[in-house]
């Protein structure tokens, strides 16, 4: 998890990624950070999200997307 | 004769009065409707006597947005489209310019408008959309409105588009009906739109880029999809959104191609009823490119290009051979009713292949020039230096280009720091001015790594990284924050003392 925040913490660092869960909603994450999220993601986690996968609700907070890793990994 | 692009939306609300013009999925307008409603908010207007002044709109991307455009028009105005999502200073700034006395908004932006009002940004006549768009106009307001009209000339603007400014400050584009008349005709001519076709818009309102759906759904009757902006990060779900409306057409900038393309939405939900993709504004990644062109082997393609001060796009590259291993995708040969002269250092016109030239526009595409800027209008709208006999204004581009051997156009780069970034078109120098006029920063300079698409910045003084951005950010729209901050002693100078571009720029790409 922690990696994690510090991926998305290079992106907007003056976000409270343990707090917020509307990362889509309120527009903090634009297209271009979703591209890098899931390209980071692949990288650091060697976890592939297929494209069904990604949706906003997935996205909207650091949580979800970390539950959604440890699914993709299992 | 046509000299008003109103006379598109009252030929065509005869033809087809019921048919849907302009929706976002949600809400929708007819053609006559939309006719309705602008010439309520047009009637509005002209009934307070306000006439060839500039109408800010501060509306998000929805159909009724367009109303309050065209409303404008009907009223012998122009419009000029705020993005809501601007900082407010940068707002400012672009009402500064304007100096603009009527805002329209919508309930969505009330907050917004509210706030301009209190800190003194906006000190005019604020005027709620839903107040008048349905208002029963009557004799009076049709003979007022047909006064108008008698008045109305051809090279008469209609909107103010604003750009990028290298010295800190937006400039806004000025365009008049002939050059968006010149734009639809020949831009329908050359892809070939129809009643029938449906498109699936994707830029914002505020550009002139929604032209290219907007003046053909006018012209023919034809239905354009405002896409809602969060559906360009769900690649799945934007191309459910284009089956489930039917969407057939789509003239999209390249980065939100690439997302459907690059994250493997394509193979999940192939956009099958596109016939027509025109993509531009970026160079489009072969591979990305070639991945669409499998997905969708019967659709037609075509490379747009051009700037927003010859209105709209200028010239067009359809693919319909194969390109060689390395070649870049051309830009191609230009709209008919459009000349491009490639403007050699020496001031004489390139004519042979493979010889770089500066890109400029000659025809009814020019538009009128910067907004209440004339020395910025003074650099860029130049007489033509290739004809000495009258006086005949150009439109230079900055960009660099060349022709191949089949005569196609081929962009080469820019000549100066201007970029295209997420389909923006960003002058460096604008964010380093901005910076520069903070406290605590001595010098700022901005480089693109065009590789992983950031734009990096290094600068000097007491400030620090983290507090300099969030300072950028209420200054800034979003897409011109540079994604890496870098503090330095001080900047690296060439030796004749101008700050080492090239050295920041292997920085930032070592830095990786």
């Amino acid at each position: 998890m922690e990696q994690l925040i510090e991926i998305l913490k290079e992106l907007h660092d003056d976000v409270d990624y343990n707090e917020c869960e509307t990362l889509v909603e309120d527009g903090i994450l634009n297209s271009l950070d979703i591209v890098a999220i899931i390209t980071e993601i692949d990288d650091r986690f060697d976890v592939r999200i297929p494209a069904e996968e990604i949706l906003p609700e997935n996205f909207n907070s650091a949580k979800a997307l970390w539950e959604l890793i440890e699914r993709l990994d299992d | 004769m046509l000299t008003n692009i109103l006379q598109y939306l009252e030929a065509t609300k005869d033809t087809h009065p019921n048919k849907i013009a302009f929706s976002d999925g949600k809400d929708s307008l007819t053609f006559s409707q939309l006719y309705a409603k602008s010439k309520s908010v047009g009637a509005h207007l002209a009934r307070r006597g306000i006439y060839k002044r500039p109408v800010a709109v501060l509306m998000d991307k929805h159909p009724n947005t367009l109303t309050a455009c065209f409303g404008a028009v009907y009223a012998g105005c122009f419009y000029a489209v705020i993005d809501s999502a601007m900082p407010e200073h940068r707002i400012g700034l672009i009402i500064d310019t304007l100096k603009s006395d009527i805002l329209i908004y919508d309930k969505k932006n009330q907050k917004l408008a509210a706030r301009l009002a209190e800190q003194g940004v906006f000190g005019g006549e604020m005027i709620l959309w839903d107040d008048i768009c349905d208002i029963p106009t009557d004799s009076a307001d049709d003979m007022a409105l047909e006064l108008v009209r008698r008045r109305q000339i051809d090279t008469d603007p209609i909107y103010v588009v604003f750009t990028s400014g290298s010295t800190g400050v937006p400039k806004g584009v000025v365009a008049a009906h002939r050059s968006v008349i010149d734009y639809t005709e020949s831009l329908c001519e050359a892809i070939g739109f129809d009643e029938n076709t449906v498109f699936g818009n994707q830029t914002p309102l505020y550009f002139d880029a929604p032209l290219k759906e907007i003046m053909p759904t006018l012209k023919f009757g034809a239905t354009t999809y405002l896409i809602p902006k969060v559906n360009f990060m769900f690649p799945v779900k934007l191309c459910e959104y284009l089956n489930e409306h039917k969407i057939n057409t789509v003239c999209w900038v390249v980065s939100a191609l690439t997302m459907i393309s690059s994250l493997g939405a394509l193979e999940k939900t192939p956009p099958k009823y596109l016939t027509t993709v025109c993509f531009g504004s970026e160079v489009f990644p072969r591979r990305q490119y070639e991945l669409w062109r499998e997905t969708l082997p019967d659709a037609r393609f075509f490379n747009l290009y051009g700037p927003t001060e010859a209105t709209g796009m200028s010239t067009y590259w359809k693919a319909d051979r194969q390109l060689e291993e390395d070649e870049p995708i051309p830009i191609g040969v230009p709209f008919r009713n459009t000349d491009i002269i490639l403007l050699s250092d020496d001031g004489g016109a390139v004519t042979e292949a493979d010889v770089a030239g500066e890109i400029c526009m000659r025809g009814t595409c020019v538009t009128l020039g910067y907004y209440n800027n004339p020395e910025k209008t003074a650099d860029a709208f130049i007489l033509n230096p290739l004809n000495t006999a009258y006086p005949e204004y150009i439109y230079r581009t900055g960009d660099l280009g060349k022709y191949n051997k089949h005569g196609e156009l081929v962009f080469i780069s820019r000549r100066d720091t201007q970029i295209k970034h997420q389909g923006h078109r960003i002058e460096l120098g604008e964010i380093e001015a901005v910076t520069q006029e903070l406290d605590g920063v001595g010098r700022a300079a901005c480089v693109y790594d065009s590789e992983d698409k950031r734009i990096v910045m290094y600068y000097s003084g007491e400030c620090d990284e983290k507090e300099l951005k969030a300072q950028l950010s209420r200054r800034l729209p979003s897409y011109m924050i540079p994604a890496q901050i870098n503090k330095m002693e001080r900047l690296p100078l060439t030796p004749n003392g101008k700050i080492d571009r090239r050295l920041l720029l292997d920085m930032a790409l070592g830095k990786k």
